[in-house]
């Protein structure tokens, strides 16, 4: 997917006008939220499982170069193969040539955000092969030409109405013309229309939430049923997942399964979890005759053993966003890429460059309530304070604060100036705000003051000099 | 034990005198580099405070801000100098204290990791954290205050800093005391944890998104229907005053330590003073 | 290709400033694969046996499935009752399973079966389960000759025939199962574990049932 997030101003101003947006944003920030609080109300053992899946994660990634030795060996004996891409475009290519391999004329694909990550659709398309998003909300984006704004609940961004519009438009065409209102009946209308795909498709490709080394077997965590369908009906499956994804046992895979769909969406459990393991058996009357693992690096590699290394523990709940008051107030595509929310705000820069994607580090307070719902206990506002770190060294960071930030830093490390300065800055503040106590508007606040007034200081003077002047000791 | 001691006891100063309460401790204030500019009230609030639960209070002449600014912006080196001032400012004092959760923070949680090239700066960050302490929770869990003896005519919403809240578990504490005063209600708002979008530089970098953050919180405030809006950090006050009173909102707001210390009859954050015009 | 695997594993070994794993690292996650360590435990899922059967019960229909408890006896008349309660044709797509043959589905003359796999026009399947999950109300199925993954997935309706024996109270009792079962080394192509019907949020954030799996589920809980 081709990223925006350079322009991430402009994206914010049309996201904050955009009605439909803030109307579906309203619904997310209490919707999934409450219920993963629920969720994890009723199960006491919630806090201790995150524990257990952060240090299993963090095992895991000391450890990446065996268990993915480990699970492509368990693969290959069950006449599954494993295929190494080590870029966005090696992994566009091998899937391209193994829907070659069989004729491909359309793939049915779940939900893959690593898929958005190498624009694998557009490759695709231009092959003169068609893929199909099953997953619902990857469907009504893809008629519509969008990218998706969430990680697990890719059209968040739209109306129920949008979604009756976008259906009239493109279902027409198949003897569906009259303009739904009801939700089940979108559901309805989109499963009618999906599913001869499934059965037509000749290839499926799914991700994978995580690969298990133990049993050389992908796992998949949904709802729908599409993923399943699209793993079990066509001839070949295709899964395709970054590196991190693998993790070394069944045990391991319940722990983290009890804190994944909690938070992603308050569920005990999703409705379809689901283990596959190589192609099918003798004796077994469906399945795909293959099965290929794309295991896909993209830079990952490169960040084991930095300070950005805990972001790998990501197991794409999207947590993070459905807490976030930034992506609340502005929606996924506001960041410009795949992957939204403050762990895009991490990931996003070190997968297409700092430069890129300066702004989404720097658009956050800082609030912790990311990391407070994080299952795998990723502490996101510290990785992106070290972007912003690594954007000041690179003289990234806009000049004007550079150079505030250097009027403000000689000032301050110096106390009798600042005593003085600030002593000035007081009584001109408070002399000229004593008429409303406050400012509507103010030279060099123009950021503030445009939203808010700017309260003035009472007179009297700083502490500090009514302390001295009050108190005998220092 | 003289009677005049009995008496004071039964009387029920702000703090009792219990035979466990730890001796008076040697505090200096943090003032925070908002205070000092913008609210001085709020420093001498917590010095009332800190002197009714018995201990005595210093003011270091030479502190000036906890370095959140550069350290929020990447620039570490800064950060460092201005911790390594701090360390020197406050050496010695039983207790560092300060009217905010984002500076209490600071010192207590961010500054050890400034120095981790360094052994014996780390051993003296680590030293200053260990005594550095947000104003409300070291009243209640250092120094086992349970109640004030404060009066405030009012409906009051409390909102909850991040830092505070999420860095050094200040949920509680304000609570327990704002309970204690007398004549004063609090109703909680829908969501009092969500961040009020003051952020220190980001309300100023990013403004739009700041402004959409603010003003969930104004509404959040007034379906309340209180009459005051209460916080523990004076950059989320100035926000969220700043915010009210463009809509043109009659909500006053003030910083909990100053209701707390009975104060709370000074004019409000971005009230003119009394006799102004 | 084996550059491509190669570059990705010394990418990670570089970065993790080591070489291959030798020594005592390496039998340390050698052991660890074998000997697979659980998590905390799950009260939940260390359900009494008698309250495991209970409790499968609840979670599945807390999910949104419906459950019928029952004797091996009564099982083909349960699910003739079952079509006609729901207007559903008497006709059914039914897993080549030697344990459903055990039930007498010729009491039933009105009940059509054929058994297969899933086809495209099916309305209603029946299977039988691999296991169910006590703590999540959970089934669990697996792949193979008696049973075709597609009738978990195609039709509208999915009839699962679970015996009480075969509920375990957590995740990690049916990997202990599928290993003395399949062995580690050969897990069947594939396990589904599923919560009841299928379903969406992707409208509105709002729940609605049956996206593209089966719409309704019943599960038959038979005590032998």
């Amino acid at each position: 997917m081709q990223s925006t997030a350079h322009a991430f101003k402009d994206n914010v101003g049309a996201a904050l006008a955009d009605p439909n947006l803030q109307d579906s944003l309203s619904k997310l920030k209490v919707g999934f939220s409450e219920r993963r609080r629920q969720a994890a109300e009723r199960l006491p053992e919630f806090e201790a499982l995150r524990d257990r899946a952060r240090d299993i994660k963090n095992h895991t990634l000391a450890n990446l170069d065996f268990y993915l030795e480990e699970f492509e060996r368990k693969v290959t004996a069950l006449g599954g193969h494993v295929h190494w891409a080590p870029t966005a475009a090696d992994a566009r290519r091998i899937i391209a040539d193994l829907c070659r391999s069989v004729g491909a004329r359309t793939v049915a694909k779940s939900k893959s955000m690593v898929a958005e990550e190498i624009a694998l659709n557009e490759h695709l398309e231009e092959l003169g092969i068609a893929p199909i998003e099953t997953d619902l909300g990857e469907y009504i984006i893809q008629l519509r030409h969008e990218p998706p704004s969430h990680i697990i609940a890719p059209a968040v961004h739209l109306t129920k109405d949008q979604v009756a519009d976008t259906f009239l438009e493109h279902h027409r065409k198949l003897g569906f013309d009259k303009r739904l209102t009801e939700r089940n009946d979108l559901v309805a209308e989109a499963r009618y229309v999906l599913r001869q795909k499934f059965l037509d498709a000749d290839v499926g490709l799914t991700g994978a939430n995580f690969l298990v080394a133990e049993t050389g077997s992908s796992m998949l965590v949904t709802n729908e049923g599409n993923a399943d369908l699209s793993n079990t009906l066509p001839r070949m499956h295709i899964v395709l997942a970054s590196i991190e994804k693998v993790i070394p046992t069944l045990e391991d895979a319940a722990v983290l399964l009890r804190v994944l769909a909690r938070s992603a969406t308050g569920q005990e459990s999703s409705a379809y979890t689901t283990l596959n393991t190589g192609p099918k058996r003798p004796g077994d009357l469906d399945g795909p005759e293959q099965y290929h693992v794309v295991l896909l690096d993209n830079g990952r590699s490169g960040v084991l053993g930095t300070e950005m290394q805990e972001i790998l523990r990501c197991i794409r709940c999207g947590a993070c966003m459905n807490h976030c008051p930034v992506y609340g107030a502005v929606g996924g595509h506001a960041y410009g890429w795949v992957y939204p929310g403050p762990m895009g705000a991490v990931l996003t820069p070190q997968l297409v460059g700092v430069e890129e994607a300066s702004n989404l580090p720097n658009a956050s307070t800082f609030c912790g309530r990311c990391e407070s719902v994080c299952p795998v206990r990723i502490p996101l506002p510290k990785l992106m304070r070290h972007w912003r770190e690594r954007e000041f060294e690179r003289h990234l960071t806009p000049r004007a604060v550079r150079q505030g930030l250097a009027l403000w830093s000689f000032v301050a490390r110096r106390p009798g100036l600042y005593r003085s300065l600030t002593a000035i800055a007081n009584r001109m503040l408070s002399l000229f705000g004593r008429a409303e106590g406050r400012y509507r508007s103010l030279p060099l606040a123009g950021g503030w003051t445009r939203f808010r007034d700017f309260p003035a200081p009472p007179s009297g003077g700083t502490f500090h000099a009514q302390w001295k002047a009050t108190r005998k000791q220092p | 034990m003289h009677p005049i001691f009995a008496a004071a006891m039964v009387v029920g100063v702000s703090t009792s005198i219990e035979n466990d309460r730890p001796p008076p401790r040697r505090v200096a204030l943090f003032v925070t580099c908002l205070v000092d500019l913008f609210r001085p009230a709020v420093g001498f609030a917590a010095v009332k405070l800190l002197e009714e639960a018995g201990c005595t209070v210093e003011v270091p002449p030479l502190q000036v801000c906890c370095g959140q600014p550069a350290y929020n912006t990447g620039d570490r080196a800064t950060t460092r100098a201005i911790a390594m001032q701090v360390m020197d400012a406050f050496e010695g004092y039983d207790a560092v204290v300060a009217p905010s959760g984002s500076c209490g923070g600071m010192l207590s949680h961010h500054y050890p990791a400034l120095f981790d090239d360094d052994p014996a700066l780390k051993a003296r960050a680590e030293d200053l954290a260990a005594r550095s302490h947000e104003l409300i929770s070291f009243l209640v869990d250092v120094l086992n205050v349970d109640r004030v003896a404060a009066r405030y005519d009012g409906t009051v919403t409390y909102h909850d800093s991040c830092s505070g809240l999420r860095e050094l578990g200040v949920k509680e504490q304000p609570r327990r005391l704002l309970g204690s005063v007398k004549g004063l209600a609090l109703r909680e708002m829908k969501t009092p944890e969500v961040c009020c979008g003051f952020g220190g530089t980001f309300c100023v970098k990013y403004p739009e998104i700041s402004n959409a953050m603010v003003g969930e919180k104004s509404a959040d405030i007034a379906a309340t229907g209180a009459d005051t809006l209460l916080a523990g950090d004076l950059g989320c006050l100035m926000n969220m005053a700043g915010k009210l009173q463009r809509e043109g909102s009659a909500v006053r707001v003030r910083h909990v330590a100053e209701v707390l210390a009975g104060m709370g009859d000074l004019p409000a954050i971005g009230e003119p003073e009394a006799g102004a015009r | 290709m084996s550059a491509d695997r190669a570059q990705i594993l010394n990418g990670i070994r570089r970065s993790l400033q080591r070489g291959e794993l030798a020594g005592d690292q390496l039998k340390s996650v050698q052991d660890r694969l074998a000997r697979p360590p659980r998590g905390p435990a799950i009260a939940r899922a260390q359900v009494a046996p008698a309250d495991k059967v209970a409790l499968f019960c609840q979670w599945a229909e807390f999910n949104n499935a419906t459950v019928a408890r029952l004797a091996a006896a009564d099982v083909p008349g349960e699910v003739t009752g079952f079509l006609a309660r729901n207007n559903l044709p008497a006709s059914v797509a039914m897993a080549p399973s030697p344990l459903l043959e055990g039930y007498d589905w010729a009491s039933e003359k009105m009940l059509s079966i054929r058994r297969g796999r899933g086809e495209g026009s099916d309305q209603v399947s029946i299977t039988g389960a691999f296991a169910g999950i006590a703590e999540t109300g959970t089934l669990v199925t697996a792949s193979g000759p008696d049973h075709p993954v597609s009738l978990n997935l195609l039709p509208d309706t999915h009839i699962v025939v679970l015996r009480e024996s075969d509920i375990v109270g957590g995740y990690e009792d049916v990997w202990t199962r599928l290993r003395e079962r399949y062995g580690k080394d050969r897990m069947p192509r594939t396990v589904n574990t599923i919560t009841g019907p299928s379903r969406t949020g992707d409208i509105e954030q709002t729940i609605e049932l049956g996206a593209h799996g089966p719409r309704r589920m019943h599960i038959l809980v038979v005590r032998e």
